[in-house]
């Protein structure tokens, strides 16, 4: 009796152990690691992870990608290197993703380069800016969807030619994107800007910027053109410290990022204006497709749409095509789908170039102005990041595989 | 560089000093009067800030005018001084008894509980405040605007100072302070309130620091940054101006904000390290400070590990941890092995700590130092010479070792809670070095790829070697707390004349646990790095001496196997908490506050008390 039963019960348990796995086939999620300062850097990332949950919101209703669903597991990188490449340790070790993404600052950006070309894991990097990811620390297993530094310093500098400035001071957070940012700008302004020369420069550590005494040591050197990193907290005392003092008045301004809503809400009125920025002029774009986006972010969260939420958006959607083309999550079959791929996002097509990892997302490039009690921008373009990019000599000077 | 330019310059020092020296006073006031050295000063600043920042502006919607503004700041300002008030009868009151440095710890709970309070309360984005309503307008000196709002601010200082000096020598609650400051068991002897005294004080700390946050609104943006970034500043001042002495930290505030302001003229990239190496050179010609006294009642309240008789069943039992230990790699998978590799180096960076403070009575708040120092050896030695990983290991090792003997030297000079604040410059001056020296040290990016060689890759067998070394490395050390050396240590801890006038050289051997513990912590620090593939400045910076001290005083610093025990349910603890939810610092806080509360004298020592007790 005793014995029949047990038989029985292997009998089901065999059973049970051959089905599973064509059970699981059907309906295991794909995994998928995300990383970013949320608790450092909240201003930007929490409207980023509020757009990528929407991506997987309308992807998984759409029924997934090969018939699974997307699911993304994140974390919190702490916002150091270290914490960061522990994290995606765990990520990847434990809870078994076929891949990371995510990631705000640079030098979290670096190290995570170099971790996923030691562990040969792909990664996404989705906002890291310095070019080292994408030049001298790039691999075949990192890529990058923002316009790197290079390419939007390169639409400011295009911007500064017609201002006629020539002494040109710099204010740049220091770590690895206030530093990447500060060099290509001195090359980029000598090379298409005659006689230009840099003044001053002042090099605050991040988050602890002595604003009142940055800005008299910048306006002792009398320059006729700024050009700004600083961004959050920095941006915010340099700015007010600026205008309390005229520091910005008949000078010529060119400013990373200050455009996006994420550091320009926070200026309210104190809006400096004239700047020139690369940003996001989110309520004016009319793309019928853009706009779709806007309306249901705004419906589902409340809120007014990021540049974090935007790129969060368009990374998942670029990561659901990428999964589709490669039919499967190993990690050589994403990065071959990856290289020369097109992808058709909410603002326009975009290319991952093979040659550097470097998407062709381009970036907004405009006037601030006030506009009622806030600030936004004026007189912008759209510039596709394809005609900005490094040429093809250059990288394959600069890059080491 | 013209005349104007230094006048402005300077002016912009003093606008700085002025709202450095309001929320540094607090800071004085509070150790003055509790001998609390309270890490979550920088909380109540920031606080103070958010509050300001959103009051404000709705208070100004209902009445426009420069009297609403000032109101608006007083009134967070009380604000933050009522969270004070609750922090001391919910908290701190209930473990003034504990050893000094069980407060210390229940500080860095609360630290971590208001980082996350203050997202969920004030919400994601910085919050710029309103300018000041008849303070818009800049005003012009030699031809330079000046915005008119830090003129204010300049003249607040010195008001706030006059404010205390009144309070502290015209009013009877400002006597009683100042007698507490003095000693403070004297004052409990005479039949003063104490828990009132205590109250009071918190509530006068807590009212500066929210002060001093909420005057910031017109120029910084509040942030979530701003708690970690002041405390430090704060530490310098109280510590440059003597802890205790409120006219020390006017002094200091105004020589740290004129640094400030030159110093960015002159070394535009290294404005971290100047304020530190102030510090550092203040304390080596005067060891208490400007103003500060030597300690009266120093090492009475000093605990530490007692006397021993070596237990029989110890070895074996020893033995039996280690084979089971050894075993791990047969049933765990390659992420547990990852967090007991770091658990068993962590535990290795905690009890070299404990041989300084649990041995030696010597507290330290930047051992974090040694630790950089050691990976950053291994590191550079991987970077520059190109070493294996037998070799870069050892040089982290020597390297924190030199680094010990450098810095005690300075060291052994001091006592209490200067010796301590000296740490944490010295740790700080690295992190800086580190931070900013950015050709060598690879500066806020720190150095990648320093990766153990192929065969040592795979987890298991890194554990392994981890385990083997840091098992000789603690064993090394136990024997040396054993050793007559030990004894020795543990003789100066207890009474310094004694121990010197039985003919101990006390400097020799504090500087010789300097280096000891020096390297010890070095060696965890260079197998860190290499098991994680990488060195940052952040090795350096006050959270990983934090984290070394919650450990050992989680597990106990009167028991030797403490911090092991600190180590491993820290570590584990935040592991498990960090995927398990956003809110992990708030989680992570309060399991800390409770654990403080719960077992005063860490985990390990309240079970060993207890068996006494009932023995």
């Amino acid at each position: 009796m005793a014995k029949t039963s047990m038989t029985r019960w292997l009998a089901l348990g065999l059973g049970l152990a051959l089905a599973a796995p064509t059970v699981q086939a059907q309906q295991a999620p794909i995994r998928i690691g995300e990383l970013n300062s949320y608790s450092k850097w909240a201003a930007f990332t929490v409207p980023y992870r509020q757009g990528w949950q929407l991506a997987v919101d309308e992807i998984n209703a759409m029924g997934g990608v090969l018939g699974r669903k997307i699911e993304i597991i994140s974390r919190d990188d702490g916002a150091t290197t270290g914490d960061a490449t522990r994290v995606a340790e765990e990520l990847v070790t434990r809870e078994g993703v076929s891949f990371l993404f995510g990631s705000f600052l640079s030098n979290v950006g670096v190290a995570m380069a170099d971790y996923a070309n030691q562990k040969k894991i792909l990664y996404i990097a989705a906002e890291p800016l310095t070019d080292a990811i994408t030049m001298a620390q790039g691999n075949r297993y990192t890529f990058r969807v923002r316009p790197s530094n290079f390419m939007q310093v390169g639409m400011l500098v295009d911007q500064a030619k017609a201002s006629g400035a020539k002494r040109w001071a710099i204010v740049a957070p220091n770590y690895e994107y206030g530093q990447s940012a500060a060099e290509v700008f001195k090359r980029l302004i000598k090379e298409r800007v005659p006689g230009a020369e840099i003044v001053a420069e002042q090099y605050p550590a991040l988050g602890k910027i002595e604003a009142g005494a940055t800005v008299s040591a910048i306006e002792q050197a009398k320059p006729d053109g700024i050009f700004n990193v600083t961004f959050g907290p920095d941006l915010t005392q340099f700015v007010r410290e600026g205008n309390s003092r005229g520091l910005f008045e008949g000078k010529t301004v060119l400013s990373l990022l200050t455009g996006e809503p994420e550091w320009l809400l926070p200026l309210k009125d104190e809006i400096p204006e004239g700047w020139t920025v690369t940003g996001y002029p989110w309520d004016e774009i009319k793309d019928p497709k853009h706009k779709a986006f806007v309306d249901t972010y705004r419906a589902k969260y409340n809120d007014t749409p990021r540049l974090g939420s935007l790129l969060g958006y368009v990374v998942v959607n670029m990561i659901r095509d990428t999964i589709e083309r490669a039919g499967s999550v190993e990690t050589e079959a994403l990065v071959k789908a990856l290289e020369d791929a097109k992808f058709d996002t909410v603002i326009g097509p975009v290319t991952m170039r093979g040659l550097d990892n470097q998407s062709t997302m381009g970036a907004w490039v405009g006037k601030l102005v006030l506009k009622g009690a806030t600030g936004g921008m004026t007189e912008w373009k759209y510039n596709d990041g394809a005609s900005f990019m490094p040429s093809e000599a250059e990288v394959k000077a600069t890059r080491k595989d | 560089m013209d005349l104007s330019f230094i006048l402005i310059q300077a002016l912009n020092g003093l606008a700085s000093a002025s709202s450095l020296f309001i929320t540094a006073c607090g800071l004085t006031l509070v150790f003055g009067v509790t001998r609390i050295v309270n890490f979550a000063h920088g909380s109540l600043y920031m606080v103070g800030a958010y509050t300001a920042a959103t009051l404000v502006p709705r208070l100004l919607e209902m009445s426009y005018g420069p009297a609403t503004f000032w109101a608006g700041i007083v009134l967070s300002a009380l604000v933050v001084g009522l969270i004070g008030i609750l922090l001391e009868i919910l908290l701190l009151r209930r473990i003034y008894r504990a050893p000094e440095l069980f407060q210390l710890l229940a500080t860095f709970g609360v630290v971590l509980v208001f980082q996350d309070l203050v997202v969920q309360i004030f919400g994601p984005q910085d919050i710029l405040g309103p300018r000041a309503p008849g303070l818009r307008q800049p005003i012009e000196i030699l031809g330079r605007r000046f915005p008119s709002y830090e003129l204010a601010l300049i003249i607040a200082g010195p008001i706030v100072l006059g404010a205390v000096w009144l309070l502290l020598r015209r009013t009877r609650f400002g006597i009683l302070v100042r007698a507490a400051t003095q000693d403070r068991d004297m004052v409990a002897a005479l039949g003063v309130n104490q828990a009132l005294l205590f109250t009071g004080t918190l509530f006068c700390g807590a009212f500066l620091a929210g002060l001093g946050g909420a005057l910031q609104i017109p120029r910084v943006a509040a942030n979530t940054g701003m708690d970690l970034s002041v405390i430090a500043e704060c530490f310098v001042v109280t510590v440059v101006g003597g802890m205790g002495s409120v006219p020390g930290a006017f002094l200091a505030a105004l020589i740290i904000g004129q640094l400030q302001a030159f110093g960015i003229l002159i070394f535009p990239k290294s404005t971290l390290v100047v304020v530190f190496l102030l510090m550092a050179l203040v304390l080596a010609i005067r060891p208490n400070g400007f103003f500060g006294r030597p300690e009266a009642t120093g090492g009475s309240h000093v605990v530490g590990i007692a006397s021993r008789a070596p237990v029989r069943s110890g070895p074996l039992l020893m033995i039996a941890v280690l084979v089971v230990l050894a075993a791990l790699p047969l049933i765990a998978d390659p992420y547990l092995l990852k967090v007991a590799t770091e658990i068993l180096i962590l535990a290795l960076f905690a009890f070299s700590l404990q041989l300084l403070i649990g041995v030696g009575g010597l507290v330290s708040f930047g051992h974090a130092a040694f630790f950089g120092l050691g990976a950053y050896g291994a590191a550079l030695a991987v970077k520059w010479l190109e070493a294996s990983m037998f070799v870069a290991v050892p040089s982290g090792l020597l390297l924190a070792g030199a680094g010990g003997a450098l810095i005690g030297a300075f060291l052994v000079r001091l006592s209490g809670i200067y010796l301590a604040m000296m740490t944490l410059a010295a740790a700080q001056i690295l992190y800086a070095v580190a931070f900013q020296w950015v050709d060598v040290t690879g500066g806020d990016n720190g150095i990648i790829g320093v990766w153990p060689p192929a065969w040592a890759g795979p987890r298991a067998i890194y554990y392994l070697l981890t385990l083997a070394v840091t098992a000789i490395a603690l064993f090394g050390l136990t024997r040396l707390i054993d050793a007559p050396f030990g004894y020795a240590l543990r003789a100066a801890r207890d009474s310094e004349p004694r121990a010197e006038s039985i003919g101990l050289a006390v400097r020799r051997h504090r500087w010789l646990a300097f280096v000891a513990a020096g390297a010890g912590a070095g060696l965890a620090g260079a197998l860190y790095a290499f098991s994680r593939g990488s060195v940052d400045p952040s090795l350096l910076g006050i959270p990983t001496s934090v984290d070394a001290l919650t450990m050992l005083l989680l597990g106990g610093i009167q028991a030797l196997t403490g911090p092991l025990a600190g180590a491993a349910v820290l570590h584990a603890l935040r592991d498990w908490i960090m995927p398990l939810t956003p809110f992990w610092r708030l989680l992570l806080g309060l399991s800390i506050i409770t654990m403080v509360l719960i077992f005063p004298r860490g985990l390990v020592g309240t079970v060993f008390h207890g068996r006494e007790e009932r023995a």
